[in-house]
C-alpha cells in the first residue's frame, strides 16, 4: 500500500513539472517556428537560440504589478484564471505515456491513474474549463472581456457536440474507454509498425477531432474569443501578472493535452516500432506529441481567422452531421466485418 | 500550487494602484454606462441545442461501448433515435435560428 502511494506520487510530481515545462517551452517553440516561418528569427538574445525566454517570461510576470480594476467581481475574478488552469492539468492523470517500467527498484505503472473510462474523463475535464473563460470574462467588468467571454462559451459548447462524437467511431471499434487498452490494442509486431492505428480505420473521425480540438482549444483559425484586432484580448483583457500568466499556462497545458490524447487515441501512444525497442517508449509518445505541436504553430502561421457566422454555421451544420454520420458508418462497417 | 503562486507572487510584486489605473481598459477611455450589457439572445438558442445535442452524445457513448455485443439492432435503434433529433435539427435550420446575422 505505502509503495503504491509513493510510486504514484512520484509520478504525479514529475508528470507535473514535465508539464509544465512542456507549456514554458512549447511558447517557445511557438514563437520561433512563427519566427522562421514569417522569415523572422524569433527570440535570439536569452541564452542560445533563445531558449532561455520561457524563463525570463516566467520571471517578468511573477515581478509585475497585478492590477485589479474597481468595478470587477473579486470571487469570481480570482476563481476565474483558477478554473482554466486546474482542468487542462487534470487530464494528464489518465493518458498512458509508457507501458509499465521498474525503477530504482520500485514497480511504476505507465500512467497515472489507470481509469477504465479514462476518455470520458477526459472530454468531463477539459469541459469544466469553460466555466473559467466564462466567469473571468463576466467577472471583469469591461466590455470586451464579457464579449470575449460570451463568444468563447458560445463556441466552445458548439464544438464541443462534434468534439465528443467525433471519437465515438474509435470507441465503437475498440469498444472500450480506458486508455491504456486503447494504446495496447494499436500495438503491432511487424515492421510496418503503425498498421494498427486507428488513424487508418477511421480518418474522418481524426479530422473531425483535429478541428474540434483546436476550436476547444481556442487557436487559429478559431481564436475569435481573443480575436486581438477586434476585442483587444478578449476574456482576459484586464488580467495582468501571475492571473494572466495561469490563463497563458491554461491554454498551452490544454493544447497538451490534445496532442497527447490525438497521440494515443490516433497514433497508437507510446507505441514505437518493435525493430527499435531498446528506445524507450516515453521517446516515442514525445515525439509523437511534438509533432502535434509543431502542426498547431504551423496551422496558426497558415490560416485567417473565421468570420463568427461561418464559425456558427460550420459547427453546427457541416461538423456535427458529419461526426453523427462516422459514428453511424463506422457502427456498420464494424457490424459488416463482423 | 496555484494558491502559492498567487502567494508567492504578492510577496515580490509591486503594488501601487491608484485610480487612475483601476478603471477599465478601454483605451483610456471612460466606460460608457455599465459593462453588463445585454448581449445577443442567440447564444441563449445556441446553448439550448447544445443541451439536447450533448445529452444524445452522452446517451451515444455507452452505446459504443457495447456496440459489439448488441449488434444490429442497436445500430437501427440509434440511427431511428438520431433521425429524431435531427429532424429537430433541420427544424431550427429551416427556422432561421442557426443563421447569424
Amino acid at each position: 500500500m505505502f509503495e503504491v502511494i509513493l510510486t504514484s506520487s512520484i509520478q504525479v510530481v514529475v508528470v507535473i513539472v514535465v508539464v509544465l515545462t512542456g507549456c514554458a517551452w512549447a511558447t517557445w517553440l511557438e514563437r520561433k517556428v512563427l519566427g522562421h516561418m514569417q522569415q523572422r528569427i524569433g527570440p535570439s538574445y536569452t541564452g542560445p537560440y533563445g531558449l532561455l525566454q520561457p524563463v525570463a517570461d516566467g520571471l517578468k510576470l511573477i515581478f509585475k504589478e497585478d492590477i485589479v480594476p474597481d468595478s470587477v467581481e473579486r470571487l469570481t475574478y480570482t476563481l476565474g484564471p483558477m478554473l482554466s488552469f486546474v482542468p487542462a492539468l487534470l487530464t494528464f492523470a489518465v493518458i498512458p505515456y509508457s507501458r509499465d517500467f521498474s525503477l530504482f527498484g520500485l514497480e511504476f505503472k505507465g500512467v497515472i491513474s489507470d481509469l477504465n473510462i479514462g476518455i470520458l474523463w477526459i472530454f468531463a475535464v477539459t469541459s469544466l474549463g469553460v466555466y473559467g473563460l466564462v466567469l473571468a470574462g463576466w467577472s471583469s467588468g469591461s466590455k470586451y472581456s464579457l464579449l470575449g467571454g460570451i463568444r468563447s462559451s458560445a463556441q466552445m459548447i458548439s464544438y464541443e457536440v462534434s468534439y465528443g462524437l467525433s471519437i465515438v467511431g474509435v470507441i465503437v471499434i475498440a469498444g472500450t474507454l480506458s486508455m491504456t487498452e486503447l494504446v495496447a490494442k494499436q500495438a503491432s509486431d511487424s515492421i510496418w509498425f503503425f498498421e494498427n492505428w486507428y488513424l487508418w480505420r477511421n480518418p474522418i473521425g481524426f479530422l473531425l477531432y483535429l478541428t474540434c480540438a483546436i476550436a476547444e482549444t481556442n487557436r487559429t483559425p478559431f481564436d475569435l474569443p481573443e480575436a486581438e484586432s477586434e476585442l483587444v484580448a478578449g476574456y482576459h483583457t484586464e488580467y495582468s501578472s501571475m492571473r494572466f500568466a495561469l490563463f497563458f499556462i491554461g491554454e498551452y497545458a490544454n493544447m497538451l493535452a490534445v496532442a497527447c490524447v490525438a497521440t494515443t487515441l490516433f497514433f497508437g501512444g507510446w507505441n514505437g516500432p518493435a525493430f527499435l525497442s531498446f528506445v524507450p517508449p516515453v521517446i516515442w509518445f514525445l515525439i509523437k506529441v511534438f509533432v502535434f505541436m509543431f502542426c498547431y504553430v504551423w496551422l496558426r502561421a497558415t490560416f485567417p481567422r473565421f468570420r463568427y457566422d461561418q464559425l456558427m454555421r460550420f459547427g453546427w451544420l457541416v461538423l456535427l452531421p458529419l461526426a453523427i454520420l462516422n459514428a453511424m458508418v463506422t457502427g456498420l462497417v464494424v457490424l459488416w466485418l463482423g | 500550487m496555484v494558491l502559492f503562486a498567487f502567494f508567492f507572487a504578492r510577496l515580490i510584486r509591486p503594488a501601487n494602484p491608484y485610480p487612475a489605473k483601476s478603471i477599465n481598459y478601454e483605451c483610456a477611455e471612460e466606460t460608457i454606462g455599465t459593462s453588463w450589457i445585454r448581449f445577443n439572445n442567440r447564444f441563449y438558442i445556441f446553448a439550448l441545442i447544445f443541451v439536447i445535442f450533448d445529452v444524445e452524445v452522452v446517451f451515444l457513448f455507452p452505446w459504443a461501448v457495447a456496440f459489439n455485443k448488441l449488434g444490429l439492432y442497436a445500430l437501427v435503434e440509434m440511427v431511428i433515435f438520431i433521425m429524431i433529433l435531427f429532424y429537430g435539427l433541420y427544424y431550427a435550420w429551416k427556422k432561421g435560428v442557426l443563421k447569424w446575422v
